[in-house]
């Protein structure tokens, strides 16, 4: 029996009971061989459930709770192990969002509109099928054109938060006190859950704001971003080292601190 | 040209240039051909009042006409003119119009005086009664023509001012229905809506009539003044259903209305950005879903309406809000009551977290 017999699987994220219900019904009705390995109602459970059971194909709800859908398929894209299997195929399932819509068309990932419409779910299924056979018959590349269109998603940015001038300095509380840190002395921010470390030579501070507020705040030309939790100064990176299994590791100026570079930003590293 | 900076700034007027539109090559150039008729007019009836050459008498009252025209229009510059209506105000005016009659009858009777090759300055030869009846003349028809300028502009400004304010009203208007209908919340519950139709045709049905209610409310919801405290929660109650049948068990409610507190006057939906908010930014984003709490007590003289949710709480607060809901709620209660309502947002103080939303307003007694 060889791979393209196994019946497809997949995982649906909806936080809305009755339609995660429906889209598992119509699914069924649709594509009988699709096998449902997980139903979960937010974000972090689909990262979880994701990585553990490694379905084919994921159907994500733009909003939910916690972690959006965008950001839940940053973080399976990132966290995927490195076994050669291909990443699942991405579905996005939107009630309204003209931004998103625009944003998935340019970058060819697929989505559905809630209500959804039997015929058009059946166009992507169709659709999702064909991938998944020529993945089974092309074998790698795959994943590069899948990374490609999740980088081109992520890059156009959240509809929200119109720019804002960049900040100079970062206002940390430490005990009682207010340390104010300029923002050209942090070597790089890193998130720990609700926190974001702000590491610089001498010390590190946590403030209380997630990475996801502060990052429309930061000068993305000075600063980058490498991993989804981590954004770094660019000046600060002595080297960017790669290792057999193609995995990048930052070292840094004046810093003894090593960065994981996750693959959705490994193109951010080639030599001119 | 002077221009003050220090006005008064118009909310009504956002785009009102700084210079005022008369004071460009086709405001001046309009200015100048309604002149040119005027002195036309002028010139045909002192050709008939006083015979001779009529063509002599045309070029003196265009040149006269023309004269005091430049003088007044551009000078108006020198005079800080108000930037609303382009012309100076009181004494500046005066000043203006005396000094263009006087220098334009001097100016254009010499350039009349030159293109005919007599004399300059013929006119002092004549009798000086003569010379003050044509300068009596020339201001009342200069003071004429500019209040009809002056009017002009000041009908322009009002139909624009007028036009402003129409366009802030519409544009209000539809923040507030966009805010209300917000397109994901009823996009979902449609979708809700059509999976349960084939699922429990019953609870569609039931569905389908808050949703009803509750467009029904929202749509008329701007147009009538006050309605009763227990029409209030009904249809606070309506959209909490509405929420439930999606959010499932991630949304508990509770909702608290003394029976004595429910003919109460209220402004219909004023709970509605309140709870929306709590539901947006509380409950929606925390995994959990928590508990919401509308309710209802009398405190003395108010009457005090709270909302609170067991959510994110308001350090979750999101950056990119824009307050319009709450700000919404703060102008409704000022138009209505002034000081006496308020609205509060703090931090819930218990264990349970959250946000509390109070609202106070004044007793209305029966």
């Amino acid at each position: 029996m060889n791979a393209t017999d196994m019946p497809a699987t997949a995982l649906i994220a909806e936080d809305e009971p009755l339609l995660a219900a429906n889209l598992k019904a119509e699914l069924q009705a649709l594509w009988p061989d699709l096998r449902i390995v997980a139903s979960v109602a937010h974000g972090e459970a689909a990262v979880q459930q994701a990585l553990a059971l490694r379905p084919q194909l994921l159907f994500l709800d733009i909003r939910m709770p916690g972690m959006s859908g965008l950001e839940a398929a940053q973080a399976i894209a990132e966290d995927w192990p490195d076994d050669g299997s291909p990443l699942p195929a991405l579905v996005f399932v939107t009630a309204y969002d003209e931004y998103a819509l625009q944003a998935f068309e340019q970058a060819a990932v697929d989505y559905v509109l809630k209500p959804v419409q039997p015929a058009r779910l059946a166009q992507t299924c169709a659709r999702v099928q064909a991938v998944l056979k020529q993945r089974t018959s092309a074998g790698g590349g795959a994943i590069d054109a899948a990374l490609g269109q999740l980088r081109q998603l992520l890059g156009s940015g959240p509809p929200t938060a119109p720019p804002v001038a960049p900040l100079t300095v970062i206002q940390a509380a430490v005990g009682n006190a207010i340390h104010l840190v300029p923002v050209a002395e942090v070597v790089y921010f890193e998130a720990a859950d609700k926190y974001v470390r702000v590491v610089t030579l001498e010390r590190e501070y946590l403030v209380r704001t997630s990475l996801r507020e502060l990052l429309p705040q930061i000068d993305l030309q000075r600063f980058w971003q490498v991993h989804r939790g981590t954004v770094v100064r660019s000046d600060a990176i002595a080297t960017a080292l790669r290792d057999e299994a193609g995995k990048i590791t930052l070292t840094l100026r004046g810093h003894a601190d090593r960065l994981a570079v996750s693959r959705l930003y490994a193109n951010l590293f080639k030599p001119m | 040209m002077p221009v003050p900076t220090d006005l008064p700034h118009n909310p009504a007027m956002p785009d009102t240039a700084p210079v005022h539109e008369s004071f460009t090559a086709g405001g001046f150039a309009r200015h100048g051909l309604i002149v040119l008729g005027f002195n036309t007019f002028i010139g045909i009836a002192l050709a008939i009042g006083r015979g001779g050459d009529w063509r002599i008498q045309m070029v003196y009252a265009q040149c006269i006409g023309l004269s005091i025209w430049a003088l007044m229009d551009f000078g108006r510059m020198a005079f800080h003119p108000d930037p609303e209506t382009g012309w100076p105000r009181g004494w500046r005016r005066a000043v203006l119009q005396l000094g263009a009659v006087l220098g334009g009858y001097l100016l254009g009777s010499t350039l009349g005086d030159a293109l005919f090759g007599r004399p300059l300055l013929d006119m002092w030869r004549g009798s000086p009664r003569m010379l003050l009846s044509y300068l009596l003349m020339c201001l009342a028809v200069s003071a004429g023509i500019s209040f009809y300028f002056h009017a002009r502009n000041q009908d322009q400004l009002r139909l624009r001012q007028l036009a402003a304010a129409q366009r802030d009203i519409a544009e209000h208007r539809l923040k507030l229905l966009e805010s209300q209908l917000e397109p994901h919340m009823l996009f979902n519950t449609l979708a809700n809506l059509r999976v349960l139709i084939a699922l429990d045709p019953p609870r569609a049905q039931q569905m389908l009539d808050q949703l009803i209610a509750f467009l029904r409310a929202t749509l008329s919801g701007s147009r009538a003044a006050l309605h009763p405290l227990s029409a209030e929660f009904a249809r606070v109650a309506d959209y909490l259903d509405l929420m439930k049948v999606r959010m499932g068990d991630r949304l508990q409610t509770e909702l608290d209305l003394p029976a004595e507190l429910g003919t109460q006057a209220v402004p219909p939906l004023l709970l509605q950005p309140l709870v929306e908010n709590a539901i947006k930014h509380g409950l929606e984003p925390h995994v959990d879903g928590g508990r919401l709490v509308v309710s209802a007590r009398r405190d003395g003289d108010a009457l005090v309406l709270s909302v609170r949710d067991t959510g994110a709480g308001l350090s979750a607060a999101p950056a990119d809000g824009t307050h319009f809901g709450l700000s919404q709620v703060r102008q409704r209660l000022a138009t209505l009551h002034g000081e006496a309502a308020s609205l509060s947002l703090q931090a819930a103080t218990d264990a349970d977290g959250g946000t509390l939303a109070t609202v106070r307003l004044p007793w209305s007694s029966p």
